[in-house]
């Protein structure tokens, strides 16, 4: 049930979006890092130096006993906390881009 | 800044149209949910066009359903500010999203569509979430 992309046959009233940058744009996506943290936020587009995300949330693994895992298992129930208004991450250190929808807790 | 009024009046009439009751102010909302009988959804409207778009006829499809909210209304994120914000603050440990949904009975949250789980799925799937939610929690 999850996942379908619209493509066509939308309805009218669709509001506010730029096909330009990409099938994610808009998506609340989680962008894992090989480091210690874990980004949730609205893929805005990717750039050559990195992801930028906006309406971000940000958690470093461990932090309040709280371990990445965790907290993005709390986040696709609920959502996230908007802790930035915009996030650049790096390409080099992007290990996973999954989309929130997607994470199962 | 809000959007101009004239181009998100579609977005509203979408709503009102199936007869949602709209709340624009926050007074509006607390005499909404001051009512704790039966149950009641209240859907978060935005312009955006990743969720919203398809937030809306899901929601006009998942009214179709033969279980249904007794009480349906919305608030219109980044317009009706006030009204909105009254909205989250029955809610207020799940972070805010729009566009989203919010299904009450007794009085009480018992369920939470969040804008992520709305984002770029067809109608029909966002109407299928939702009709399940309503099966769960109203139709006894």
């Amino acid at each position: 049930m999850r996942g379908d992309h619209p493509a066509g046959a939308m309805p009218a009233n669709r509001g506010a979006r730029h096909a330009d940058k990409g099938d994610l744009h808009g998506i609340t996506v989680v962008v894992d890092t090989a480091g210690a943290e874990v980004y949730i936020g609205r893929f805005f587009e990717q750039r050559g130096d990195g992801i930028v995300l906006l309406d971000v949330a940000c958690h470093r693994d461990g932090a309040n006993g709280v371990s990445k895992e965790q907290y993005v298992d709390t986040a696709a129930r609920y959502g996230q906390w908007k802790e930035h208004e915009r996030v650049v991450v790096p390409l080099p250190e992007v290990r996973s881009v999954t989309r929130l929808a997607d994470v199962r807790s | 800044m809000p959007y101009d009024p004239v181009l998100v009046q579609p977005m509203r009439d979408e709503l009102t149209a199936v007869g949602v009751e709209e709340l624009e102010t926050a007074d509006a909302v607390d005499q909404f949910l001051a009512d704790k009988s039966g149950s009641a959804m209240i859907v978060i409207n935005s312009v955006c066009g990743c969720a919203a778009g398809s937030a809306r006829p899901g929601v006009r499809l998942a009214l179709r359903h033969d279980v249904t909210p007794d009480r349906v209304a919305t608030v219109f994120a980044g317009q009706d500010l006030d009204a909105t914000a009254k909205v989250r603050s029955y809610f207020a440990h799940i972070p805010p999203s729009s566009p989203s949904v919010a299904l009450f009975r007794g009085g009480e949250l018992v369920f939470m569509y969040p804008r992520h789980q709305i984002e770029g799925r067809h109608p029909q799937s966002i109407a299928a979430d939702l009709t399940e939610a309503f099966d769960e929690h109203l139709a006894n």
